[in-house]
């Protein structure tokens, strides 16, 4: 019995962290002559990989600006949606509907609305009947949740690491330094692009609906708010539908980018997501998107330039470093505690 | 709302059953409804089970039902407090004669070399869960990566002993020490955070030492691991199959035996786990253990009352590190190899789950979790991937039925006066 009865499903999965097959460029050692050239690609990595990290961090960060928990399911809300997708991508392959943009944005749409429909539900099951429990308890429910989810899809979709074939191949070639070439893929050009999209739409939503109103108002003061007449439960439910659907086109691109899923994907990544909330300041919808393109900088020059195997230990120092010395985050603001 | 009559009643319970009948089916139809499957050339194929999604989803429509008609009207808005009492009381009784059972396991008839291991495998969570307990039970503070630390005692008595040669007995101590010196490092900058964040800086600190020990492949081996721990002797005695005058069983005149090694150990995790219940039972009626609970149920009024904060967490971080490092220690010693991979933040979470299911604060309810949980992962062990699933599903249960766990004490250790109900109001805890 070498590890005991315990070992837990979780270490059967080869790739312990998915992102250890990062991008093109970082195996390539730099070269003195395209040095520039190297530091560029690796900048446009960064920023791919951080857009993806923003996506989740707000997922974040609008729930605790709301009901100041940290919604530890949230990771795993991230693979649901990654997994919608390769459901969905399987399905319309098999159906050879699969190629070009529409199919794309389908099954963003797809991976949208079912995921949501978790993110829903984990609320209502494992959060709503908390409120004004003790200060823990929803933090191990959501410890919990995350558990159920992690299992609950590897019971229904196995064990194994998924291997996706590339969907959208290609790119632009930016700039050529004697044999190292700059090149934005298509699939780059994609993550950009529907992030921006969904965060510009996202935006609209909360500084211009009465949605958004409602939500910035129970941020505020979630008392005061129903007061006045918000339904804060339905508020809440919402937004963590949003967050849940984010973190699904999060998902989705991941899928794309990195052609894997498994049930496991969604611990590191969403612990480095929170690291990008909290780096942003924790409450601040900028300041998750910001703190997504840091950490996703971060995390790529850290392996392009020292190591592979510690680019894990960085994003979680970074995480620590920032509690203790910047606490507020960049755009966060000063929390007063009230007796 | 006015009393609806039986009629408006089932029908409004037959809408929300079928409502949630409707979300449960848009949950499954397409994870569970459609499966991936990787072929052999390593493109994905489907395979639907849409017998499997109509099924679960009547399992809801039924249990939805059953909570609306007959389990909710049933459960008196008190039930939960009384069997919380009742539970606790029964503890009581129960604690002695689980220790008294826990006493004589190796020498009751029909207890072979597995139910013995199995033993081992009990105590060693029961003793993490009750060091465990003194951090997030009494002190209040969620502590994700306390694996770490059990780690830091399993790793330091492994070293110690490959590099120095230094026996199990001295390592023991040293590795409590180390893993608490550890607790304090950690904890150090850490203390400002509030109870969310401690938990994710805890959390992180436990996956880099993870990282650390994965990755640092010319001190530990990296994934490979250390093997060939040294095993533990009886205060000098090896216990070998010779039977030689300086061995275990020629010292007391014994048949050598295999089963010697494994009662030495069981009664060694016994001792270890006994020994932190009896140090958490004593300290809690210590001032520090007094102010444990004080911070637990409110941090500004305790920093109010001038109770030292730093000091009070410190104290709870190193004390509950120090028994998880003994316990490492143990851990090197009765596997006689560890790798990284016994130190994932699953073990940490399962170690929570203990102390919460069980009970923030209550000692026997700790032991009956791990009882429980452990054994009933061993019991079945068949239905491997469903277990973790039921398992993160009773974390939240409890959490959402009782979120003091099952026996969970939150009375105050140390009483003036008689014992009085407090109020949930005036605490920053709120109820529960």
């Amino acid at each position: 019995m070498r590890q005991g009865p315990l070992r837990c499903q979780m270490l059967q999965n080869p790739l312990r962290s998915p992102t250890a097959c990062v991008t093109v460029g970082t195996t390539v050692p730099p070269q003195k002559e395209s040095a520039l050239a190297y530091a560029l690609q690796q900048l446009i990595n960064g920023i791919s990989l951080g857009m993806i990290y923003g996506l989740i961090a707000v997922g974040y960060t609008m729930v605790y600006g709301i009901i100041g928990m940290i919604n530890f399911a949230h990771g795993d809300i991230f693979m649901v949606g990654a997994f919608v997708a390769l459901i969905a991508i399987t399905l319309l392959t098999s159906s050879d509907l699969m190629g070009g943009p529409a199919a794309i944005i389908l099954v963003l749409a797809i991976s949208m609305v079912f995921t949501a429909l978790y993110g829903w539900t984990v609320e209502r099951v494992a959060y709503r009947p908390l409120r004004g429990s003790f200060r823990l308890a929803p933090l191990i429910s959501a410890i919990g949740m995350s558990i159920v989810l992690q299992n609950f899809v590897q019971v229904s979709q196995g064990a194994r690491v998924k291997p996706l074939e590339p969907q959208v191949q290609g790119g632009i070639e930016l700039m050529r330094d004697g044999n190292f070439v700059v090149q934005l893929s298509y699939m780059q050009m994609l993550i950009i692009g529907s992030t921006l999209a969904v965060l510009a739409v996202f935006t609209w939503l909360v500084t211009q609906t009465a949605l958004g109103r409602a939500m910035r108002a129970c941020e505020q003061d979630r008392r005061m708010a129903s007061l006045l007449g918000i339904n804060t439960d339905r508020t809440i439910s919402l937004a963590f539908v949003i967050g849940a659907s984010l973190a699904a086109v999060a998902g989705t691109l991941y899928l794309l980018r990195y052609g894997i899923a498994d049930f496991f994907m969604g611990f590191i990544v969403g612990v480095k997501a929170f690291t990008a909330a909290v780096l942003g300041g924790i409450g601040s919808l900028p300041g998750a998107v910001l703190g997504g393109l840091l950490i996703g900088l971060i995390e790529t020059f850290w392996s392009a330039y020292f190591s592979v195997q510690y680019k894990d230990v960085a994003a979680f120092s970074i995480l620590v470093l920032t509690l203790i010395f910047l606490p507020t985050g960049l755009l966060g603001r000063q929390e007063v505690e009230k007796v | 709302m006015t009393a609806p009559g039986k009629a408006g009643r089932l029908g409004a319970a037959l809408l929300d059953a079928a409502k949630a009948m409707l979300v449960a089916f848009g949950l499954f139809v397409v994870m569970v409804g459609l499966r991936t499957d990787v072929s052999s050339s390593g493109a994905l194929l489907l395979r639907t089970r849409w017998m499997d999604v109509a099924l679960l989803c009547a399992a809801v429509f039924v249990l939805r039902l059953a909570m609306a008609l007959w389990v909710r009207p049933r459960l008196p808005a008190a039930g939960s407090a009384l069997l919380g009492t009742g539970l606790t009381r029964a503890g009581l009784l129960f604690g002695p004669a689980l220790l008294a059972v826990a006493l004589v396991l190796p020498f009751i008839p029909g207890i072979g070399r597995y139910e013995l291991d199995l033993g081992i495998l009990v105590l060693t969570y029961v003793m993490l869960g009750w060091g465990l307990n003194i951090v997030v039970g009494l002190a209040g503070l969620l502590d994700l990566g306390y694996v770490a630390f059990y780690a830091v005692g399993a790793y330091s008595y492994a070293l110690l002993a490959q590099y120095f040669g230094l026996s199990f007995w001295i390592c023991l101590p040293l590795a409590g020490i180390l893993a608490a010196f550890w607790g304090v490092l950690l904890g150090f900058p850490v203390l400002r955070l509030r109870g969310d964040y401690l938990a994710i800086v805890t959390l992180a600190f436990g996956e880099i030492i993870r990282i650390v020990l994965l990755n640092w492949v010319s001190l530990t081996g990296g994934p490979n691991g250390i093997s060939g721990i040294p095993r533990p002797t009886f205060f000098g005695l090896p216990f070998s199959m010779s039977g030689g005058p300086g061995t275990f069983a020629g010292f007391f005149g014994l048949e050598p035996s295999p089963s010697h090694r494994v009662i030495f150990l069981y009664y060694l995790i016994l001792g270890l786990a006994l020994l932190t219940n009896w140090v958490a039972i004593r300290i809690r009626r210590q001032p520090i253990g007094r102010a444990w609970e004080a911070l637990r149920e409110d941090e500004i009024a305790c920093r109010a009352l001038g109770i030292n904060i730093t000091n009070t967490k410190l104290t709870a971080f190193a004390l509950g590190a120090m028994f998880a490092g003994f316990a490492g220690a143990f851990f090197a010693t009765r596997q006689a190899f560890i790798s990284p991979e016994s130190f994932t933040f699953i073990e940490s979470a399962i170690i929570l789950a203990i102390v919460v299911l069980g009970g923030l604060g209550s000692q026997i309810g700790i032991a009956v979790a791990a009882i429980v949980m452990i054994g009933g992962f061993e019991l079945f062990r068949d239905l491997d991937e469903y277990r973790m699933l039921v398992f993160g599903a009773a974390m939240v249960v409890i959490m959402v039925a009782r979120p003091r766990g099952l026996v969970g004490s939150r009375a105050p250790s140390v009483l003036l006066g008689e014992r009085r109900r407090i109020d949930a109001s005036l605490v920053g805890e709120g109820r529960g």
